[in-house]
């Protein structure tokens, strides 16, 4: 199989829990900047970045949206860090049927940050004065292959829809063909 | 479409259980914004000067401003209102925190409670569902406490809960509404809720707030937050550092309380306590502060990290803003880790910081002084810290002499008799001061200690320097970037201001330019307690963020109302006068805009008067401080001159006129 070297840019947002002072302006101009129009409405009910706060037991994290999943993991993990219990699945960025999290809050669909597309740097971030969250990017090379997930999922479906020994038959013949 | 606020008012009737959604008037909004200016509107309506503060017709209002839940960064204030058992008045306390944009999330403007439970119940508002529920197993427990109880019990983390403690349920005059590190402390709110038979209201929302021009409301939020950051990188120099910078005085913070330990008074008001601050103080104080502390914090969409969570050894943690720090400590003579300690309990129980240790030293003062005697005070320890422990809890339970003192000092003064209200020496209107005692008095603050309807200095006085900077080059370069003024000549008053000499207080700033300042400075507070902002990021520091020329932009963009400088002005004094009305209504009159007599040293009775006289001029008030019928109807409060001429508080000139024809 074909593989070409690329360079990708990797955007990541580093997290220092110990300034973040719980004021949740992230929250605020997430929610503003994803309504519709934009800046229209704020809701951080709506915020694809929640600060997940117990200001009595000194806690607070704030996460970012991540994957939607249908379902939840087969266990659930608690941290205990330095004394301090989080809350269950503290640190997930999933929307998951576990939790409240990053779902609309009228029609319930999953919430995920884009990093705000278009802007110089994601709004949480700039409105994060207390540098509790630092934007940084790199540049990475990477060889790109197909996605071996979406490789099988291609042939799950192909199995699904013709049965499974049509599409072995049928890849048989191909690889015979190739060759000869 | 409403934009900014929500359009509707929780109305709750605690003696029938009845609650209902109200609309409100749209028209009320562009007149009275919101906050204070729309809740002085309700008072004025609903509440008559017959009405006792302990009446169920009283109305108890749980206000956000108007543009709380906006992105306008750092308006999150709550503004509780109330007819206060203290002075009698109309009270009305902000707090901060996170209370406010949650209420305004879940889809109201003010939550307006009236009548008594006939037992103790809580408020839980989840966006159109609201009950009132059984707080029974509530009774008795600390603020901060019932706040945690009631959000585990509702499976809500995010629910935000404001409550009052056990000196509320006991209706101590001077008992706060507290939620996490922020409170309505001053006025007596908590008695007010206790009375109610209502501990706590807790929220929680998942509606939008839309504002009206949203790129423009951006824009202007992103120019207060760059000239935040500038701020912080460039504080003012010339003054001390907790007025240097923005947001509340930096108590948390600032562990240098050289200014404070060596100017405010200690005890009951008393002692000035000269070179106290000594390095082995300050090391060690530095320390206790820095033990306790976990971290600063902040308000809900703020940068300014006022506040600090604090654990005290075998002490639940609590959290604590601003100079609460000290009154404790200095009421007590005590050190810092004292102040800190009993400031735990004192927050559990939900008493005022500046009121409470003042009526603890007031009894201590009495009983020295041989007007309280020893059985008075039965099981009262010896030692000093033990004696403050063992008051804080008969007062916040009402036993014995604590049942007295809890209706602070001017009250229990009248009570106790035999000379003790000479020892209640530092009230306005009934109701305790900062502990400042000066020396020469300040025409500017002469006149916001006489004329504030707020109670607290903290809450009138800001954006005009304190005191002269000793050098005309500082002041000049003062001056250059002073854009907050209202007009140019504010700089000229502060640049020929010296600190001796001609143009030295008390006859300058002259009465002209002191009634300037005081006008502006008050207006300024009564547009924030309006929008919902905090004081810390407007009308307290030195060069704010927020000031007049930037508001008028934020309610047109926000709230959709056509706004201008001139046009806001007039707003901010159509309530500021209406809440004057409320309080002429219930009595107040000249004769209680006084400072205390020992504020100042040196005082001048016949530039006090001229003061008092001319800024009752610019005001639109007459020479008793009411408003003219005149300037009522100027500012279309034309029903509150009809209601002055029937209860003949002003005279009915027409009639005149016609018996005259």
């Amino acid at each position: 199989m074909d593989s070409e070297k690329k360079r990708k840019t990797i955007k990541t947002i580093k997290i220092d829990v110990d300034k973040c002072n719980g004021c949740r302006s992230c929250e605020v101009i997430c929610s503003a900047f994803h309504a519709l129009p934009k800046y229209s409405s704020n809701n951080p009910a709506r915020a694809r970045i929640r600060v997940i706060c117990d200001p009595l037991a000194d806690i607070y994290v704030p996460v970012y949206a991540g994957e939607y999943t249908p379902a939840e993991c087969a266990g659930r993990d608690k941290y205990i860090i330095d004394g301090k219990e989080y809350e269950e699945c503290a640190f997930c960025r999933a929307s998951c049927p576990s939790r409240e999290e990053f779902k609309e809050p009228d029609s319930g669909l999953p919430l995920k940050c884009d990093m705000c597309e278009g802007e110089d740097e994601p709004l949480c971030v700039k409105w994060c004065i207390t540098d509790a969250l630092i934007y940084e990017e790199k540049e990475e090379e990477i060889e790109e292959m197909p996605d071996q997930n979406d490789l099988e999922i291609g042939l799950k479906a192909l199995a699904d829809k013709y049965g499974l020994e049509q599409v072995i038959d049928t890849v048989t013949r191909i690889s015979y063909n190739s060759v000869a | 479409m409403r934009y900014a606020e929500t359009g509707f008012n929780l109305e709750i009737d605690l003696t029938l259980g009845n609650i209902e959604r109200v609309a409100t008037d749209p028209a009320d909004t562009e007149l009275y914004l919101g906050g204070l200016g729309t809740n002085a509107k309700i008072l004025w309506e609903r509440v008559p000067p017959e009405v006792k503060p302990f009446s169920p017709d009283n109305l108890l209002i749980f206000s956000a401003g108007l543009l709380c839940g906006t992105p306008a960064i750092g308006c999150n204030r709550t503004i509780v209102s109330t007819i206060s058992p203290q002075t009698e008045l109309m009270a009305f306390s902000m707090m901060g925190g996170f209370w406010a944009p949650e209420l305004k999330y879940a889809g109201y403007d003010k939550v307006i409670v009236r009548g008594k439970s006939p037992k103790l119940v809580y408020l839980w508002i989840n966006n159109d569902k609201v009950e009132i529920r059984d707080a029974s197993h509530l009774k008795g427990k600390g603020a901060i406490e019932t706040a945690g109880i009631i959000k585990k019990e509702l499976d809500q983390p995010k629910a935000q809960v404001t409550s009052i403690g056990l000196a509320g349920e006991n209706r101590v005059f001077f008992a706060s509404v507290e939620q996490g590190k922020s409170s309505a402390s001053r006025g007596g709110m908590g008695a007010v809720m206790g009375d109610k038979g209502l501990k706590a209201i807790a929220v929680r929302g998942t509606k939008d707030i839309n504002v009206a021009k949203p790129a423009e409301f951006m824009e202007l939020c992103g120019e207060v937050l760059e000239y935040i950051k500038w701020r912080n990188e460039n504080p003012i120099p010339g003054v001390m550092p907790i007025l240097a910078g923005l947001g509340s005085p930096q108590e948390m913070k600032i562990h240098d309380e050289k200014w404070h330990t060596e100017n405010f008074m200690w005890g009951n008001s008393r002692t000035r306590r000269k070179g106290f601050w000594t390095e082995d103080i300050a090391n060690s104080w530095t320390k206790t502060m820095k033990d306790a502390q976990t971290r600063l914090i902040s308000c809900y969409n703020c940068p300014m990290k006022c506040g600090a969570t604090l654990t005290l050894p075998d002490m639940p943690t609590y959290m604590m803003k601003c100079f609460s720090k000290l009154t404790y400590t200095m009421a007590a003579m005590s050190d810092l880790d004292f102040g800190l300690k009993i400031a735990q309990k004192a927050t559990e129980y939900g008493v005022d910081g500046f009121s409470a240790p003042q009526v603890m030293a007031f009894a201590l003062e009495l009983y020295e002084n041989g007007i309280l005697k020893r059985e008075d005070f039965p099981g009262m320890p010896e030692d000093n810290e033990g004696r403050f422990y063992w008051l804080l809890d008969a007062i916040v339970k009402r036993e014995g002499i604590g049942d007295i003192l809890a209706d602070g000092t001017y009250w229990a003064a009248k009570k106790i008799g035999a000379g003790a209200e000479e020892y209640a020496h530092n009230n306005i209107k009934k109701h305790e001061q900062l502990p400042l005692k000066l020396s020469m008095l300040n025409p500017i603050y002469f006149l916001m200690y006489s004329t504030g309807e707020k109670i607290n200095i903290t809450q009138i006085e800001g954006q005009f320097p304190q005191a002269p900077f000793p050098k005309r080059e500082h002041r000049e370069a003062f001056v250059k970037d002073w854009f907050q003024v209202p007009d140019e000549k504010f700089k000229q008053y502060f640049l020929d201001w010296e600190l001796r000499g001609e143009n030295s207080i008390p006859y300058y700033p002259t009465a002209e330019m002191t009634c300037d300042i005081v006008d502006w400075q008050e207006r300024m507070h009564y547009i924030d307690d309006a929008l919902g902002m905090c004081a810390g990021l407007s009308s307290f520091p030195l060069k704010p963020p927020y000031h007049i020329h930037n508001y008028p932009k934020f309610i047109s963009a926000g709230a959709g109302i056509d706004m201008d400088e001139e046009k806001l002005t007039n707003a901010a004094k159509r309530y500021r006068t209406l809440v004057r009305a409320v309080n002429v209504r219930r009595g107040m009159r000249r004769k209680d805009e006084k400072p205390p007599k020992n504020h100042w040293k040196k005082r001048f009775p016949e530039l006090e008067t001229k003061l008092l006289d001319e800024y009752y001029k610019l005001k639109g008030w007459n020479n008793d401080g009411i408003p003219t019928e005149e300037s009522l109807n100027e500012l279309g409060l034309n029903y509150v001159s009809e209601d002055f001429i029937k209860r003949k508080i002003l005279p009915d000139t027409k009639s005149q006129n016609n018996s005259t024809e």
